[in-house]
């Protein structure tokens, strides 16, 4: 379902096309965003709930091989069976390894990002199994044929009448209808017959215990339950940075997690698997995928600590404008920008470019990763892996000549100052972007450095 | 006089050398005013950041070189950037001298910090009538902590609106987002035009729903984009960095 893959400024112009869209996007996750600051500061103790979370996520990436082992060893005492897969093609034939082992061509899949940064579903459909999104935004971006344009809301870049248009289309409903109440429920019978006839169910793992062996599941929808509940066989991916030491600090993660993502103090749905039912199968896959190098890199290994909460795309000013298609990759927004070059350098040097590094995205972090400080690391490691264009090269190293010699800068100033006065022209053209939708400061006559020499020397 | 003793570096950053002559006159007249003893070492040139933002860091051995010989001497060093600030305190190295390089970052102050933290002056005798909106860098305030941030869970404060408070005439225009980015962002206004200029029209409408006459700020780089856009839709609000109100005694300015 990939589209296009266009850089992060090109399809911001592209998406900035149209303002009213764009202001609309922007206010609509703005909201969200304010949503999360008042419920976040009904909270006293709200900043040493992200210190802890923090630190807790820090142990955890110290201690990865024990507490995965130990969860391993739980979870196969519970009857459940755990799978490894180094990658994502590893992880896309496992999982279809277990349907195939049972016959089944038609699989129900609640919201799982891993499977997204997985490819999986194309990978599911190419082999013949019919895989249905059960998460309403997912399954909204799903009919469409795109990706989701957020980690938590897949289908925020959509309007009321998009919706409806797309239900005409395929669910059947009356045309032109806006109603939420009536589409919603368009999708809900849509899917409780799905729900009913699938005998497999994939979902996602927010937070896996190490202690126990069993994983939580949250959701607003209740569709993984749906899912898992009416299935025979309950496959659940996760990145193997989702584990967490103890039952207990489920208490601390659960009340950040949606208080981040939406402003709602926990999830309509927590759900706790922990073994199969009767007659049930229960499957946990746990993947690296580039888990373990982005965990060698000492700059960026904190970026693991992600609960995928949303709050960084929510809060950027950027990615409001410019939507998550623009980062053409699974995650976007500010964290998926210090994920993804870890994934293809070559393919998303331009993701840690598409900021202001304004640190916004730092301060709601539920678990504290410095993402606009590692967005700037990998500026320098990308720099210096080569993957930067060469006329952006050729002049930043022109402007550190300049720079670097305090007379050739105040030449150059002098030169370049006549010029814009002299004949404007020159740089207001359609070559300089500044000029594009923004006038050029006016050029003084005279440098501080030149008033100085004559004032006060 | 009592901070005559001190010997205070003005850095002017390049693009306020070339182009806002004003706001350093503005800026060395204001730390005169407070008594402060003030030098202009005249071999300086920028902080670096142009080419450590956009992934160049490797190239900024020269920058650091000349502003440590230029300002290596003085006890303090201010400037009306926190921007250039942040990225000096956070980011400047001179190859072979680690120390040295730690006690210039150690002692580099964005102006209005100085002010309020270092002469501890929260009050400052200037007149200046109208209505204005603070726009909060975010560099000064999330980098330097200029002000309270809008997305912790904790006491607000602000320096700038502490001494703008007290400046005669001024009435301080409530912001709809008071800590929202204006899209500047270095290389990043020309590299992702679309979104900077968004970014930036958004920042100035929300002033101008509000009513102000004029945008300050305490970082000249944020200014200079809102005025470009400002100018290009031919407004009548108009940019003045924080410095040339504090400075302006008189009745009126502009």
């Amino acid at each position: 379902m990939s589209k296009v893959t266009m850089d992060h400024a090109g399809a911001s112009d592209v998406f900035n096309a149209d303002e009213p869209y764009v202001n609309w996007h922007d206010e609509t996750l703005w909201f969200v965003r304010h949503k999360r600051d008042k419920s976040s500061k009904m909270l006293p103790e709200w900043e040493e709930l992200r210190t802890t979370a923090s630190s807790i996520k820090h142990y955890v990436l110290s201690h990865l091989d024990t507490l995965l082992e130990s969860f391993e060893a739980k979870a196969k005492e519970n009857g459940v069976h755990v799978h490894w897969a180094s990658n994502a093609a590893e992880h896309n034939e496992i999982v279809l390894g277990l349907l195939r082992k049972h016959k089944i061509d038609q699989m129900v899949k609640s919201k799982s990002m891993l499977t997204e940064e997985c490819h999986m579903n194309e990978f599911l459909i190419k082999n013949g199994i019919d895989v249905i999104d059960t998460d309403l935004g997912e399954r909204i971006v799903q009919l469409r044929n795109e990706p989701p344009s957020h980690i938590v809301l897949p289908a925020i870049h959509l309007k009321k009448q998009d919706i409806g248009d797309l239900f005409h289309e395929h669910l059947g409903t009356e045309a032109g209808a806006t109603d939420p109440q009536y589409l919603t429920e368009a999708a809900r019978q849509h899917l409780r017959d799905k729900f009913l006839t699938r005998r497999a169910a994939l979902t996602g793992v927010n937070f896996a215990i190490a202690e126990t062996g069993g994983f939580v599941v949250s959701t607003n929808e209740g569709n993984a339950d749906m899912g898992a509940h009416l299935a025979d066989i309950h496959i659940a991916c996760m990145g193997f940075e989702k584990i967490i030491p103890r039952q207990e600090h489920l208490g601390v993660f659960l009340r950040l997690l949606a208080r981040s993502a939406t402003g709602q103090p926990i999830t309509t749905y927590s759900s706790h698997f922990k073994k199969p039912r009767e007659g049930q199968e229960m499957h946990i896959v746990i993947v690296d995928n580039g888990r373990s190098t982005q965990l060698g890199r000492e700059d960026f290994r904190n970026s693991l600590k992600c609960i995928r909460c949303g709050a960084c795309m929510n809060t950027c000013p950027v990615y409001r404008r410019s939507g998550g298609h623009s980062y053409h990759n699974a995650v976007a927004g500010p964290i998926g920008s210090i994920l993804a070059p870890n994934l293809d350098m070559s393919k998303n040097a331009d993701l840690p470019f598409a900021s202001t590094l304004c640190g916004s995205c730092s301060n709601v972090c539920p678990v504290k990763i410095d993402i606009h400080d590692q967005l700037y690391k990998w500026r320098q490691v990308l720099v210096k892996a080569g993957h930067v264009p060469g006329g952006k090269k050729a002049g930043i190293t022109a402007m550190s000549t300049v720079l670097s010699q305090p007379r050739f800068y105040q030449w150059s100033g002098r030169i370049g100052r006549s010029v814009m006065r002299a004949v404007p022209f020159m740089v207001n053209n359609g070559l300089n972007p500044w000029y594009k939708q923004r006038e050029m400061p006016e050029p003084p006559k005279e440098s501080f450095r030149d008033w100085y020499v004559k004032n006060r020397k | 006089m009592k901070y005559s003793h001190l010997k205070i570096g003005l850095f002017i950053p390049c693009y306020v050398d070339q182009f806002y002559p004003q706001v350093g006159i503005a800026t060395l007249e204001l730390l005169e005013k407070l008594g402060c003893n003030v030098g202009f070492p005249l071999n300086q040139t920028c902080c670096g950041q142009p080419m450590a933002n956009s992934g160049f860091e490797h190239l900024t051995n020269g920058c650091n070189t000349l502003f440590m010989n230029s300002f290596g001497e003085f006890d303090y060093i201010v400037s009306p950037s926190g921007s250039c600030v942040l990225h000096i305190k956070d980011h400047l190295k001179v190859e072979g001298k680690p120390t040295e390089s730690k006690e210039v970052r150690k002692k580099v102050y964005e102006l209005v910090e100085f002010i309020t933290d270092v002469l501890k002056i929260d009050f400052i005798q200037a007149d200046f009538p109208h209505r204005v909106g603070l726009h909060q860098g975010c560099h000064g305030q999330r980098g330097l902590h200029l002000a309270q941030m809008s997305e912790l869970n904790a006491e607000p404060f602000s320096k700038p609106e502490t001494l703008l408070r007290n400046v005669k005439g001024l009435e301080l225009v409530e912001l709809d987002r008071k800590d929202e980015c204006c899209g500047f962002g270095g290389t990043f206004c020309v590299s992702e035009e679309a979104v900077s200029v968004k970014m930036g029209k958004d920042r100035v409408a929300d002033h101008i729903r509000h009513d102000a006459e004029y945008i300050t700020g305490s970082d000249m780089s944020c200014l200079m984009h809102l005025e470009g856009i400002l100018r290009r839709k031919n407004s009548e609000v108009q940019v003045k960095h924080i410095a040339e109100i504090l400075n302006n005694a008189l009745p009126a300015l502009a």
